[in-house]
Protein backbone atom coordinates (compact mmCIF):
# COMPACT_ATOMS: atom_id res chain seq x y z
CA UNK A 1 0.00 0.00 0.00
CA UNK A 2 2.96 2.63 1.18
CA UNK A 3 4.52 1.28 -2.09
CA UNK A 4 1.50 2.41 -4.29
CA UNK A 5 1.32 5.64 -2.15
CA UNK A 6 4.85 6.41 -3.17
CA UNK A 7 4.00 5.52 -7.29
CA UNK A 8 1.08 7.52 -7.28
CA UNK A 9 2.53 10.90 -5.53
CA UNK A 10 5.53 10.29 -8.25
CA UNK A 11 2.66 9.92 -10.97
CA UNK A 12 0.93 13.08 -9.99
CA UNK A 13 4.13 15.18 -9.91
CA UNK A 14 5.56 14.19 -13.10
CA UNK A 15 2.17 14.76 -14.15
CA UNK A 16 2.11 18.42 -12.74
CA UNK A 17 5.78 18.93 -14.36
CA UNK A 18 4.28 17.78 -17.58
CA UNK A 19 1.10 20.24 -17.54
CA UNK A 20 3.58 23.22 -16.29
CA UNK A 21 5.76 22.99 -19.32
CA UNK A 22 2.84 22.37 -22.08
CA UNK A 23 1.54 26.40 -20.99
CA UNK A 24 4.10 27.81 -23.39
CA UNK A 25 3.27 27.49 -26.84
CA UNK A 26 5.67 26.23 -28.58
CA UNK A 27 6.89 28.54 -31.70
CA UNK A 28 10.64 27.82 -32.38
CA UNK A 29 10.69 25.38 -34.66
CA UNK A 30 12.32 25.18 -38.13
CA UNK A 31 9.06 25.83 -39.78
CA UNK A 32 7.89 28.69 -37.70
CA UNK A 33 11.02 30.32 -38.01
CA UNK A 34 11.47 30.17 -41.78
CA UNK A 35 7.85 31.58 -42.48
CA UNK A 36 8.71 34.22 -39.64
CA UNK A 37 12.04 35.12 -41.81
CA UNK A 38 9.95 35.50 -44.78
CA UNK A 39 7.26 38.02 -43.28
CA UNK A 40 10.33 40.08 -41.85
CA UNK A 41 11.86 40.42 -45.34
CA UNK A 42 8.76 41.32 -46.76
CA UNK A 43 8.35 43.77 -43.75
CA UNK A 44 10.49 46.62 -45.29
CA UNK A 45 8.41 46.45 -48.16
CA UNK A 46 4.84 46.43 -46.67
CA UNK A 47 5.56 49.09 -44.14
CA UNK A 48 5.21 52.05 -46.48
CA UNK A 49 2.11 50.47 -47.68
CA UNK A 50 0.67 50.25 -44.30
CA UNK A 51 1.70 54.04 -43.37
CA UNK A 52 0.36 55.74 -46.66
CA UNK A 53 -3.21 53.36 -45.91
CA UNK A 54 -2.89 51.46 -49.13
CA UNK A 55 -2.83 48.25 -47.11
CA UNK A 56 -4.38 47.30 -43.58
CA UNK A 57 -4.37 45.30 -40.71
CA UNK A 58 -7.21 43.00 -40.73
CA UNK A 59 -9.31 41.81 -38.04
CA UNK A 60 -8.81 38.23 -39.25
CA UNK A 61 -5.26 38.11 -38.77
CA UNK A 62 -4.57 39.10 -42.53
CA UNK A 63 -3.59 41.97 -44.29
CA UNK A 64 -5.86 43.78 -46.90
CA UNK A 65 -5.75 45.89 -49.64
CA UNK A 66 -7.71 48.89 -48.60
CA UNK A 67 -7.06 51.79 -50.70
CA UNK A 68 -5.76 50.97 -54.08
CA UNK A 69 -5.58 54.57 -54.96
CA UNK A 70 -2.51 55.54 -52.66
CA UNK A 71 -0.59 53.50 -54.71
CA UNK A 72 0.75 54.74 -57.91
CA UNK A 73 -0.52 52.74 -60.68
CA UNK A 74 2.23 51.11 -62.23
CA UNK A 75 3.00 49.47 -58.36
CA UNK A 76 -0.64 48.08 -57.92
CA UNK A 77 -0.06 44.90 -59.48
CA UNK A 78 3.54 44.57 -56.91
CA UNK A 79 1.58 45.69 -53.91
CA UNK A 80 -1.17 43.12 -54.44
CA UNK A 81 1.22 40.28 -54.98
CA UNK A 82 3.19 41.67 -51.57
CA UNK A 83 -0.18 41.31 -49.82
CA UNK A 84 -1.10 38.11 -51.17
CA UNK A 85 2.32 36.59 -50.33
CA UNK A 86 1.87 37.70 -46.88
CA UNK A 87 -1.30 35.96 -46.45
CA UNK A 88 0.08 32.82 -47.76
CA UNK A 89 2.46 33.46 -45.06
CA UNK A 90 0.40 34.09 -42.32
CA UNK A 91 -2.16 31.04 -42.60
CA UNK A 92 0.66 29.22 -43.10
CA UNK A 93 2.10 30.15 -39.97
CA UNK A 94 -0.99 30.28 -37.73
CA UNK A 95 -1.12 26.31 -38.71
CA UNK A 96 2.02 25.95 -38.58
CA UNK A 97 1.79 27.07 -34.53
CA UNK A 98 -0.99 25.18 -34.18
CA UNK A 99 0.18 21.73 -35.59
CA UNK A 100 3.82 22.67 -34.05
CA UNK A 101 1.87 22.30 -30.50
CA UNK A 102 0.08 18.68 -31.49
CA UNK A 103 -3.77 20.70 -31.83
CA UNK A 104 -4.24 21.99 -34.84
CA UNK A 105 -7.57 22.53 -34.03
CA UNK A 106 -5.82 25.56 -32.13
CA UNK A 107 -5.87 27.32 -35.32
CA UNK A 108 -8.43 29.26 -35.39
CA UNK A 109 -8.20 30.87 -31.68
CA UNK A 110 -4.40 31.27 -32.74
CA UNK A 111 -5.12 33.47 -35.56
CA UNK A 112 -7.78 35.50 -33.61
CA UNK A 113 -4.84 36.13 -30.95
CA UNK A 114 -2.50 37.24 -33.50
CA UNK A 115 -5.51 39.05 -35.07
CA UNK A 116 -5.86 40.85 -31.77
CA UNK A 117 -2.43 41.40 -31.43
CA UNK A 118 -1.60 42.55 -34.83
CA UNK A 119 -4.12 45.60 -34.99
CA UNK A 120 -3.35 46.62 -30.85
CA UNK A 121 0.34 46.80 -31.71
CA UNK A 122 -0.14 48.66 -35.49
CA UNK A 123 2.02 51.56 -35.25
CA UNK A 124 0.54 55.21 -35.30
CA UNK A 125 -1.19 56.16 -38.49
CA UNK A 126 -1.98 52.68 -40.10
CA UNK A 127 -4.96 51.51 -40.45
CA UNK A 128 -6.90 48.54 -38.39
CA UNK A 129 -10.25 46.95 -39.02
CA UNK A 130 -13.22 47.12 -36.44
CA UNK A 131 -16.45 46.18 -36.36
CA UNK A 132 -16.14 45.91 -40.68
CA UNK A 133 -14.89 49.52 -41.22
CA UNK A 134 -11.27 50.83 -41.18
CA UNK A 135 -10.04 53.47 -38.22
CA UNK A 136 -6.41 54.72 -38.38
CA UNK A 137 -3.98 54.55 -35.30
CA UNK B 1 -11.03 -10.57 5.15
CA UNK B 2 -8.18 -8.43 4.62
CA UNK B 3 -6.87 -8.88 1.53
CA UNK B 4 -10.89 -7.90 0.91
CA UNK B 5 -10.10 -4.63 2.36
CA UNK B 6 -7.11 -4.12 0.92
CA UNK B 7 -7.85 -4.81 -2.77
CA UNK B 8 -10.82 -2.27 -2.24
CA UNK B 9 -8.58 0.33 -1.00
CA UNK B 10 -6.39 -0.23 -4.17
CA UNK B 11 -9.65 0.03 -6.15
CA UNK B 12 -10.39 3.50 -4.79
CA UNK B 13 -6.73 4.08 -5.50
CA UNK B 14 -6.75 3.92 -8.97
CA UNK B 15 -10.12 5.31 -9.55
CA UNK B 16 -8.65 8.53 -7.95
CA UNK B 17 -5.77 8.42 -10.14
CA UNK B 18 -7.88 7.77 -13.17
CA UNK B 19 -9.98 10.78 -12.04
CA UNK B 20 -6.61 12.87 -11.79
CA UNK B 21 -5.35 11.65 -15.03
CA UNK B 22 -8.41 12.57 -17.14
CA UNK B 23 -8.53 16.04 -15.43
CA UNK B 24 -4.75 16.80 -16.37
CA UNK B 25 -5.84 15.81 -19.59
CA UNK B 26 -8.73 18.26 -19.91
CA UNK B 27 -6.58 20.69 -19.17
CA UNK B 28 -4.42 20.39 -21.76
CA UNK B 29 -7.47 20.24 -24.44
CA UNK B 30 -8.09 24.02 -23.94
CA UNK B 31 -6.57 26.81 -25.71
CA UNK B 32 -3.72 28.54 -23.68
CA UNK B 33 -4.58 32.04 -24.66
CA UNK B 34 -2.37 33.29 -22.29
CA UNK B 35 0.68 31.24 -23.88
CA UNK B 36 -0.84 32.12 -27.35
CA UNK B 37 -0.75 36.09 -27.09
CA UNK B 38 2.88 36.06 -25.15
CA UNK B 39 3.80 33.84 -28.49
CA UNK B 40 2.29 36.22 -30.48
CA UNK B 41 4.23 39.12 -29.48
CA UNK B 42 7.38 37.44 -29.90
CA UNK B 43 6.72 36.82 -33.45
CA UNK B 44 5.31 39.99 -34.23
CA UNK B 45 7.83 41.58 -32.54
CA UNK B 46 10.66 39.80 -34.58
CA UNK B 47 8.73 40.32 -38.04
CA UNK B 48 7.53 44.01 -37.68
CA UNK B 49 11.31 44.97 -35.28
CA UNK B 50 9.26 46.78 -33.10
CA UNK B 51 10.78 47.07 -29.73
CA UNK B 52 8.90 45.05 -26.32
CA UNK B 53 6.02 46.96 -25.17
CA UNK B 54 7.66 47.44 -22.22
CA UNK B 55 11.20 48.41 -23.14
CA UNK B 56 10.37 51.98 -24.69
CA UNK B 57 12.34 52.75 -27.31
CA UNK B 58 15.62 54.20 -26.50
CA UNK B 59 17.12 57.44 -28.92
CA UNK B 60 20.85 57.62 -29.05
CA UNK B 61 22.06 60.58 -27.48
CA UNK B 62 24.16 62.76 -29.86
CA UNK B 63 27.61 62.36 -29.53
CA UNK B 64 28.67 66.31 -28.90
CA UNK B 65 32.18 66.59 -31.08
CA UNK B 66 34.90 67.16 -29.08
CA UNK B 67 38.19 68.72 -30.23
Amino acid sequence: MNAMMKILVSLFVLLFAFNAGAVDLEVNTPGVNAIKQSMQARHAQLAPHYASGAVGIASDGMVALRDAGAVPLPQRQAVNGLVAAENRDRNALYAEIANANGHPEWEGEIRNTFAQRWMQRAQPGWWVQSGGGWSQK
Amino acid sequence: MRTNVASHANKIWIVMAALALSACVTINIYFPAAAAEKAADKIIEEVWQTPKADQPATTEPAVKETK
